[in-house]
């Protein structure tokens, strides 16, 4: 009856994102409005939600409401619970979004704002948010089954194992280069230092609050702690200020490194209330309520976006990581695009709590659609610095000198001006000491959102919105920090209980401060690496990190691939099917040129062997001399991982096929594992309203 | 408005895990009455549900 208005409301929809969309990738003007942006990631994920996330569910995956969920089901009143579907998406995108979305889009600025804002788009409404719904939809199938339980029972055990090695091994490489992020945000900064430091207290007070205080009193040790972090923030300026108190917490980047790892070790073996939940609830609804500020400040502020559309950097010269366009963009923006680290919340976690299968997609692909728009704001924090600054902040003294003048001169030869004099000053403003090499993308993206909201919401306090920023990251990079600790540790538990039972006892404490140990060990490894490493650590520590993620988001997809070509849609296949081809192509191509490349700020093997000829020339200054063994050996070492990860990729795609081509010949497979339908009795309204 | 306000508020207790325990409450009410054991008390109860949580994945990159 009114079919016609929609259509027309949905035509009027899509005409204003194409123009947005062309009006970014066509602009070469000056400066280009932030809100052509937000613009244009509204249209085309209303359009993808409405059109092609609908056209999956109904089509591909046949979701069917009246069958009941493994929340209904399974219902124990604990973990299994059929749940209002506002709620389970908070979850959901409470535990999705990392520090990932707003990393990798600040590193791949140097690329200039269209490449990474177009992957962003179509990455996540073609990529990203279908490997999430259907992963949610496979695993409501199966009884809310992990990911690698589903890729051992449909694929086989091979891909169980790859699934395992892969999860554990991307645990280790993320958790090292976001204890890189906060450490490179704490050098040398005591304000910062006192800040996140002292979230660690404020955890535990909140922790002890809530467990025996006011048992269960969840909201109001909440608020006590957000006012005590708030606190934190304005008393990290006075001991900035303070002559004697500031050196406690001036410290260079190996000594905060050690403290993060003891951190870690302790986050891992005390008991979760103590510091990992009281934590994790705080870093939620700092994450939460500091991104519905962003978005406000970027829509009243409507700031211009100053980087160029595409910087000559797309030729692989980069001073933030080496590299080409093709494949380094698609590999520095993983979360935010597709990444594959979802499918491990999507599987297991928020199955349990579904009501009804119709929300597949509002939860699948609307929480990630939610996760790519927090990317894109990232991206506007990045673009709207003046390129000089993001430049003079995020390029390593490796690259570009350690002399600030020296810096200043050669970032303004590439065509970005900057000069020391402007630096010095805008640290003086954000109240560091300096604003040069803080690589990472913590501190740019901190002072990008210190200015958008200094500018909405008042100038004079821009020292303290920076150092809101950078508390804010750090809360919630340092509780994926001590989360990913616990599950490394379980994981390992796990691993060793196949060899020694005894070791799988998680209350065993020998075994649990074995395993911790060994977990802090490996990315401990990385984070030490990472930060004698004068060029940065980041440039070779996120690729690892982005083709790891990426090499996890192959395995869900094979798996979801193999499900639906089992399930007789091979017409369909091509769902997930594209998605992984193309992944295939980004991770193999990255891990080629990273093994093979002769560019020593690309290929890992070149950088060794620069490396040695120097070293064995003599041509290395005395301090740089004494670190280039290690830096040799990790150089190599990185490579065999790639190599690892890359080939692990390709077993469990090759695998993928065996077991379809078996299906489509007649063969014999592993049968489809899906739970039989059983009738919801669900009173619909009452949970889903 | 009133209304609306209380289910967001609503929403956010159960969001936050506020109201676990009189949602554990309900559902002892409605399931385990007849088992003959007493429902665990707020603190014990707040215990187990607080350590049931961070049994697998719950937060990512």
């Amino acid at each position: 009856m009114n079919k016609r208005p929609q259509m027309l409301l949905w035509l009027f929809i899509a005409v204003v994102g194409a123009s947005a969309v062309g009006g970014i990738a066509l602009s070469r003007g000056e400066s280009i409005n932030a809100l052509w942006f937000i613009t244009a990631a509204g249209c085309v994920y209303a359009l993808a939600y409405r059109f092609y996330a609908a056209w999956i569910a109904c089509s591909v995956l046949q979701v069917d409401d009246s069958r009941a969920t493994p929340a209904e089901r399974l219902n124990n009143g604990h973990d299994f619970t059929p749940t209002n579907r506002w709620i389970v998406f908070g979850h959901h995108f409470a535990a999705i979004a990392g520090p990932g979305p707003l990393v990798g889009p600040t590193l791949a600025a140097q690329f200039g704002y269209l490449p990474g804002t177009l992957w962003l788009l179509f990455g996540a409404v073609l990529g990203g948010c279908v490997q999430d719904m259907v992963t949610l939809f496979l695993s409501t199938r199966r009884d809310a089954k992990s990911l690698g339980q589903m890729a051992r029972d449909e694929l086989g055990a091979l891909g169980g194992t790859a699934a395992l090695i892969a999860t554990f091994a991307i645990m280790i490489i993320l958790i090292a280069v976001l204890g890189l992020v906060v450490v490179n945000a704490m050098k040398h900064s005591p304000w910062a230092t006192f800040t996140v430091s002292a979230t660690i207290p404020i955890a535990v007070v909140v922790g002890f609050y809530m467990r025996h205080f006011r048992p269960g009193q969840i909201l109001e040790a909440s608020a006590l702690g957000v006012v005590l972090l708030l606190l934190a923030v304005v008393a990290g300026g006075w001991v900035d200020h303070d002559e004697t108190l500031r050196v406690w917490f001036d410290h260079d980047g190996l000594n905060l490194a050690w403290w993060v790892m003891a951190y870690g070790f302790a986050a891992a073996i005390l008991p979760v209330w103590m510091l990992l939940a009281p934590r994790d609830y705080l870093s939620t609804y700092m994450k939460l309520g500091t991104i519905s500020l962003l978005a406000v400040a970027i829509i009243l502020l409507q700031p211009e976006v100053k980087m160029p559309a595409v910087t000559q950097f797309i030729d692989g010269t980069g001073p933030i990581f080496g590299g080409k366009l093709f494949p380094f963009v698609f590999i520095t923006i993983a979360c935010g695009a597709i990444s594959g680290f979802h499918a491990l919340v999507a599987s297991g976690t928020t199955p349990k709590l579904l009501a009804n299968e119709r929300d597949i997609r509002m939860i699948g692909y609307g929480a990630m659609l939610l996760e790519s728009f927090v990317a894109m704001m990232a991206m506007i924090a990045a673009t709207v610095l003046d390129p000089g600054v993001f430049f003079a902040i995020n390029s390593s003294a490796g690259a570009v000198g350690k002399e600030a003048i020296e810096a200043a001169a050669k970032i303004s030869s590439w065509g970005f001006p900057v000069t020391a004099p402007q630096m010095q000053a805008l640290a003086q403003e954000m109240g560091e000491a300096s604003l040069f090499a803080r690589t990472g993308g913590a501190p740019s993206l901190a002072v990008g959102m210190a200015s958008i909201f200094g500018s909405a919401f008042g100038q004079g306090l821009m020292a303290m919105w920076y150092h809101f920023a950078i508390m804010f990251e750090a809360i919630f990079i340092l509780t994926t920090l001590d989360a990913g600790t616990r599950v490394g540790r379980f994981m390992l538990q796990d691993m060793l209980g196949n060899v020694w039972p005894k070791m799988a006892e998680t209350s065993w404490t020998p075994s649990v401060v074995f395993s911790s140990g060994l977990v802090v060990c490996a990315w401990g490894y990385f984070l030490y690496i990472g930060v004698i490493d004068p060029n940065g650590g980041v440039n070779i520590l996120w690729p690892l990190f982005g083709i790891a993620n990426q090499m996890l988001a192959a395995i869900a997809l094979s798996v979801a691939t193999g499900i639906l070509v089992k399930s007789n849609k091979l017409r369909y296949a091509w769902v997930t099917g594209l998605p992984l081809l193309w992944l295939i192509i980004i991770t193999s191509t990255a891990a080629w040129q990273k093994l093979t490349s002769m560019d020593s700020r690309i290929g890992f093997f070149a950088a060794a062997d620069d490396l040695s000829q120097k070293l064995a020339a003599g041509a290395l200054a005395a301090e740089k001399a004494a670190i280039a063994p290690q830096l040799i050996f990790n150089l190599q070492l990185d490579a065999y991982i790639t190599l690892a990860f890359v080939s692990l990729v390709w077993l469990i795609v090759l695998d993928m096929l065996r077991v379809c081509v078996r299906y489509l010949t007649g063969k014999s497979t592993p049968p489809l594992t899906e739970s039989a339908h059983t009738p919801s009795q669900l009173v619909e309204e009452w949970v889903r309203d | 408005m009133r209304r609306q306000l209380k289910r967001f508020w609503q929403g956010i207790r159960q969001l936050s895990g506020d109201d676990a325990y009189e949602r554990y409450l309900q559902h002892y009410a409605e399931h385990h009455q007849q088992d003959g054991q007493p429902p665990l008390s707020k603190s014990a109860f707040f215990k187990q549900w607080q350590d049931g949580l961070w049994q697998g994945i719950r937060r990512c990159c």
